[in-house]
C-alpha cells in the first residue's frame, strides 16, 4: 500500500509552506462540515416535505376507512392492513429460515464449496433488483402454480427479498456472542445444538430482533416486487370475518392485496378519485412515519434487551 | 451432511440417550437445510429467468441477440407490413446506465465527504447523530422518493430549466437522494475500519488532518469505498418505480439531461402486464429481465474484484 | 423465535401449496385483466355480491395481456381486455367468447393554453408522426408541440392509433410516455403545448378536448356513429360461461350496471350504440 510506504519512508508529509498546509486543512475541514450538514439538511427537508404535505391525512379516518369510489375523502384502511398482513406473513416465513441459515453459516459451515456457494447465493439474492424478484414471483406463483395475484404470492416474493438480510443479521449476531460462553457450555458437556439453542441464540436475540425489525420496515415500503405478485387491486373486505378460509375475510391469503406502497404509486395514475394528490401525499407520509417507527422500535428493543441480558 | 464439527462429534459420543442425539442431528439438519434452501432458491430463480429470457432468441422467429443489445429500434407492435416488430433495447440499456451513472456522480462525492466528517473529524457526533439519521433514511420506500420527484422535482425542473421536467436529470436526482444514505454509511464503515495506527502515525509525522485524510486514509480505504459506491450503483440500476415515475419513458437514446428517456426497468414495469404471455413482445421483456440479472451479476463480480470481503463487516449487500 | 413460530412457518408452507385447491371449490369467479375496466368490474362485483351473498367474484387487475393470457389458460374465469382478442398476437381467439360490456370513447386532449379547438385526421397524423412540430402549423400559437403517449402495450394507445391515426406508426423518441391516464391528464395540464389522448371519463376542466374532423367527442356523437375514436371493453370467457360467471356477466349486461354504473364511470352502454364493429 502506498500509504504505509509513505509512512515508512519517513518522507515528511508536511512539505513546503506550513502556513498554507494549515490553511488548506481549515478549508478542507470547513468543506467536510458543509457536506455533512448539507446531507443531513437535505434528508430532513425531504422527510419534512413529505410529512408536512401529508399532515392533513394523518388521522384515524384516513388510516381506517377504505378508498371511495370516484369520490373525495377515501382512506387507505385496507391498503394499510394489507401491508401489515403481508409483512407478518413474510416474516413468519423468512425469520425461521434466515435464522436457520445464519446458525449454519456461523456455527456449522466450514470453508468448503458449499459454504462458498451459500455465500455467493446470499450476495446474489441481496443484490437482485426487487423487480426481478417480483417477476420471478409472477412466473412461478401466478403463471405456473396459478394462484392468481394473491397475498400468498406477495409474501413469498417478500420472503425472497428478506432472506439474505435476515441471514446476514443472524450470522453477525451469533458471531458476536462471546466465545467464552460457548466454550463453557461445551466444557460442561452440553451438546452443540443445546449450546446453540439455550445459550447462543438467546444471547444473539437482541441483535437478531433489531435487525429483523429494521428489515421489516424496509419491506413495508416495497412495491416493485408486489406489482405482479400481490397485485394492484383491493377487493371489498369484511373486517368482522376473521376466518382465513372466507373470501371476504381480510386474512384470506388468496385474495389480491394492494399494499400502501403500491397504492401510493398507483393512486395518482388512476385519477378516478378527485383527491388523488392528497391521498398520495397522505400515504407517502404514513409510509415514511411507519418506517421511522420501525427504526425507533428496533433501536429501543435492541438496547432494552441488551440491558436485560447483561443484568442477568 | 459433511459438516460434523469436531466438537459436535465428541459431544455426540458422550450424549446420554437418543433424544439428545436426535435433537442434535435435527438441529444440525435444520440449519444445513436452511443454508441449502438459499442455494436452491437462487439457482431456481436464475434458472427460471434464464430459460424464460432465452425464449425470445429461439423458436420459429428468433430474435438476434446482437440486434437486441445493440439496436435502438424498438417497435414491438409494428405490423409485418411495416417490417415486423423490432426489439432493440440499446436505448433502454443506455438509459439505465446514464441515469444510475448520473445518480452515483451526484451522490458519491457528497457521501464520501460526509463520511469523512462522520468518521474522522467529528466521530462522536458521527456515532450519536449522523449514523442513526442515515440508518433511518436507508429504509425509506422508493415510491416515496418517486412521489416527491413527481410532485416537486419535475415541476421545478420544468420551470427552472425548461423542457418537460420528466427527464434524465429528474431520474438522476431522485436516485441520487435514494442512494446517498447507503453510500455514506458504507464509506463511513470503510474509513472507520482502518487501523488507528495509520492516523496516529501520520499525525506523529507532523501531517495536518487534511493531508492525513487525502494522502493516507482515503487511499487506504479506497477499495471499500468503491465497493460502497458500486453497491449504490447496483441499487440505482435496479430501481424500477421511482425512476419510472419521473423519467418520462420515451423511447430515445439519452442525449440530454433535460430530455425524457426510458430504462430497462421502466419498460418492464409498464409493458409486462399488457402483453400476452408467450408473444414475441412478452418474451423480449423477459429477455430484458435476464439482461438485468446479468448486469447485476456483473456488479457482484466488480465488488468481488475490488477487495476481499471479511465476512464480519464486508457483506453489506 | 421459538418452536411455535417454526411450526407456524411449516404449516403455512404446507398450506401454501394446498390452499389454492381448497379455495377453488365453491361458487367463485375470478375476473382478471384490463386496468381500465377494473373499477367498473370491482363496483359491479361489489353490488352483485350484495345481492347474492353466496357468490364470490374476485376482481384483479394486471393489464389486458394478463387477462387474455389467464382466461385462455384457465387461470381466470373472465378475462378483461380493452381490445379484441384477435388483435393480440399469440392468443387463440377462437376458443374465447367475447362479451362486450360497454363502449369507451377517446378524445384528443391538449393543454388549455393551446388555442386550437379542432384538428382534422390528417393534422393529427402529421402531429403524431412528427411532421408537424409546432402549433402554429395547424393554426395555433407559436408553441412547440409536446406529445404525451401511453405505453405501446396500452389498449388506449392501440385504439387511438387504429381509429384516429389510421394505424400510422408514431415517430419514436418524440414523446413522453406515461403509464396511466391519470398521469397523462396531469402532464397535459401542466406542460405547455402538450397533446395526448384520454378516455372521456378522464376529461375535466384541467385540460381541453379537441374536435376530431370537426366533430366533438361526445357520447351522442359516438352512439350516432359520427365520432369514430372509441372501442369496446371486453369480458372474455373460455367457451360459453356457466354458473356464477354466467350470472355475473348477465348482471353486467343488466339494467343496474348498464343503466347506472357504466354512465357514472364515463362509459357508454352497449345498448345505446346505433353503430357497431
Amino acid at each position: 500500500m502506498a500509504t504505509t510506504s509513505d509512512l515508512q519512508s519517513g518522507r515528511p508529509l508536511v512539505q513546503g509552506n506550513h502556513k498554507s498546509a494549515f490553511r488548506n486543512d481549515r478549508i478542507a475541514t470547513g468543506i467536510f462540515y458543509a457536506a455533512g450538514i448539507f446531507l443531513v439538511l437535505l434528508l430532513f427537508a425531504f422527510a419534512g416535505y413529505i410529512i408536512y404535505n401529508g399532515r392533513a391525512s394523518l388521522n384515524l379516518h384516513f388510516l381506517t376507512t377504505p378508498p371511495l369510489f370516484m369520490q373525495k375523502g377515501g382512506g387507505v384502511g385496507p391498503q394499510l392492513f394489507n401491508s401489515i398482513y403481508l409483512l407478518i406473513l413474510a416474516s413468519t416465513l423468512s425469520v425461521p429460515l434466515g435464522v436457520g441459515a445464519g446458525i449454519y453459516m456461523a456455527e456449522y459451515a466450514r470453508p468448503s464449496r458449499l459454504t462458498r456457494a451459500i455465500r455467493l447465493s446470499l450476495e446474489t439474492l441481496s443484490a437482485l433488483p426487487s423487480i426481478v424478484v417480483g417477476l420471478f414471483g409472477l412466473l412461478i406463483f401466478i403463471n405456473i402454480l396459478g394462484w392468481g395475484f394473491s397475498i400468498l404470492a406477495g409474501a413469498m416474493a417478500l420472503t425472497i427479498l428478506n432472506l439474505p438480510v435476515i441471514t446476514r443479521v443472524a450470522e453477525e449476531s451469533i458471531r458476536n456472542v462471546p466465545p467464552a460462553l460457548k466454550e463453557g457450555s461445551l466444557a460442561l458437556g452440553a451438546t452443540h445444538w443445546q449450546t446453540i439453542w439455550r445459550l447462543i441464540l438467546p444471547a444473539a436475540t437482541p441483535g437478531i430482533l433489531s435487525g429483523v425489525i429494521l428489515v421489516t420496515g424496509r419491506i413495508f415500503g416495497e412495491a416493485a416486487a408486489l406489482l405482479f405478485t400481490a397485485g394492484m387491486s383491493s377487493p371489498p373486505l369484511n373486517f368482522s370475518d376473521w376466518n382465513p378460509l372466507h373470501y371476504v375475510s381480510p386474512l384470506n391469503p388468496l385474495r389480491p392485496a394492494e399494499t400502501l406502497a403500491v397504492y401510493t404509486w398507483k393512486v395518482n395514475s388512476e385519477g378516478l378519485v378527485p383527491d388523488a394528490r392528497q391521498i398520495a401525499d397522505g400515504s407517502a407520509a404514513v409510509l415514511i412515519i411507519t418506517v421511522f417507527l420501525f427504526n425507533f422500535l428496533a433501536r429501543y428493543l435492541g438496547k432494552a434487551l441488551q440491558k436485560r441480558s447483561r443484568a442477568c | 451432511m459433511p459438516d460434523l464439527t469436531p466438537s459436535g462429534q465428541s459431544i455426540l459420543r458422550s450424549a446420554r440417550g437418543s433424544s439428545h442425539f436426535l435433537r442434535e442431528t435435527l438441529g444440525r439438519y435444520y440449519a444445513t437445510l436452511c443454508g441449502d434452501l438459499i442455494i436452491l432458491l437462487t439457482v431456481t430463480m436464475v434458472a427460471f429467468i434464464t430459460v424464460k429470457g432465452l425464449a425470445a432468441f429461439t423458436g420459429p422467429h428468433p430474435l438476434s441477440p446482437l440486434k437486441f443489445l445493440f439496436s435502438s429500434h424498438w417497435q414491438p407492435d409494428a405490423d409485418p407490413g411495416e417490417g415486423g416488430p423490432q426489439f432493440g433495447t440499446l436505448a433502454f440499456i443506455l438509459g439505465s446506465v446514464s441515469v444510475s451513472g448520473l445518480a452515483v456522480l451526484l451522490a458519491a462525492p457528497l457521501a464520501v465527504a460526509a463520511s469523512i466528517l462522520i468518521s474522522v473529524i467529528a466521530p462522536r457526533a458521527g456515532e450519536n447523530f449522523f449514523r442513526p439519521v442515515l440508518e433511518l433514511f436507508t429504509g425509506i420506500p422508493s415510491v416515496v422518493y418517486g412521489w416527491v420527484g413527481l410532485s416537486l422535482l419535475v415541476p421545478f425542473i420544468r420551470n427552472q430549466f425548461g423542457g418537460l421536467g420528466f427527464s434524465l436529470l429528474a431520474g438522476g436526482l431522485v436516485l441520487a437522494l435514494m442512494i446517498l444514505p447507503t453510500i455514506t454509511t458504507l464509506a463511513t464503515d470503510a474509513l472507520q475500519n482502518l487501523p488507528d495506527s495509520l492516523l496516529e502515525g501520520s499525525y506523529a509525522l507532523g501531517a495536518t488532518r487534511w493531508q492525513t485524510i487525502h494522502r493516507i486514509l482515503l487511499p487506504a480505504a479506497r477499495p471499500r469505498i468503491l465497493i460502497g459506491v458500486t453497491l449504490g450503483m447496483t441499487r440505482a440500476f435496479g430501481e424500477a418505480l421511482a425512476v419510472q415515475m419521473v423519467i418520462g419513458n420515451s423511447v430515445r437514446l439519452p442525449d440530454s439531461l433535460l430530455n425524457p428517456m426510458s430504462t430497462i426497468t421502466s419498460v418492464i414495469t409498464m409493458d409486462m402486464g399488457n402483453t400476452v404471455k408467450g408473444s414475441a413482445w412478452n418474451n423480449a421483456l423477459w429477455s430484458m429481465s435476464l439482461l438485468l440479472l446479468a448486469i447485476t451479476f456483473g456488479f457482484i463480480v466488480i465488488i468481488k474484484r475490488l477487495g476481499p470481503q471479511d465476512t464480519k463487516n464486508g457483506n453489506h449487500f | 423465535m421459538g418452536k411455535l413460530s417454526k411450526m407456524v412457518s411449516i404449516i403455512s408452507l404446507i398450506g401454501a401449496f394446498y390452499a389454492p385447491s381448497a379455495f377453488a371449490a365453491g361458487s367463485s369467479v375470478t375476473v382478471m385483466g384490463s386496468t381500465a375496466l377494473q373499477p367498473l368490474a370491482e363496483q359491479a362485483a361489489k353490488t352483485f355480491m350484495e345481492k347474492k351473498p353466496e357468490a364470490r367474484v374476485l376482481v384483479q387487475g394486471g393489464g389486458s395481456g394478463t387477462g387474455l393470457t389467464q382466461v385462455a389458460q384457465g387461470g381466470a374465469d373472465i378475462g378483461n381486455s380493452d381490445i379484441f382478442a384477435e388483435e393480440k398476437a399469440d392468443i387463440n381467439a377462437k376458443q374465447l367468447v367475447d362479451h362486450k360490456v360497454c363502449v369507451v370513447g377517446f378524445a384528443t386532449a391538449v393543454n388549455p393554453k393551446v388555442t386550437v379547438t379542432s384538428l382534422t385526421q390528417q393534422q393529427l397524423i402529421d402531429i403524431f408522426s412528427g411532421k408537424v412540430t409546432n402549433w402554429k402549423e395547424v393554426g395555433g400559437n407559436d408553441q412547440k408541440i409536446v406529445i404525451i403517449n401511453r405505453p405501446k402495450s396500452s389498449g388506449t394507445r392501440a385504439t387511438f392509433k387504429k381509429y384516429a391515426l389510421k394505424g400510422t406508426e408514431e415517430a419514436s423518441g418524440l414523446s413522453l410516455t406515461e403509464d396511466s391516464s391519470g398521469t397523462v391528464r396531469k402532464t397535459i395540464a401542466e406542460t405547455p403545448g402538450a397533446v395526448g389522448y384520454l378516455a372521456l371519463s378522464y376529461i375535466d376542466s384541467s385540460i381541453k378536448a379537441l374536435e376530431f374532423n370537426g366533430v366533438a367527442a361526445t357520447v351522442a356523437n359516438i352512439t350516432d356513429g359520427k365520432y369514430p375514436v372509441w372501442s369496446y371493453e371486453h369480458m372474455y370467457t373460455k367457451g360459453e360461461p356457466a354458473g356464477v360467471a354466467k350470472e355475473f356477466l348477465e348482471y353486467m349486461m343488466g339494467p343496474e350496471v348498464q343503466g347506472k354504473l357504466v354512465a357514472a364511470l364515463g362509459y357508454i352502454p352497449v345498448s345505446e350504440m346505433k353503430t357497431s364493429r
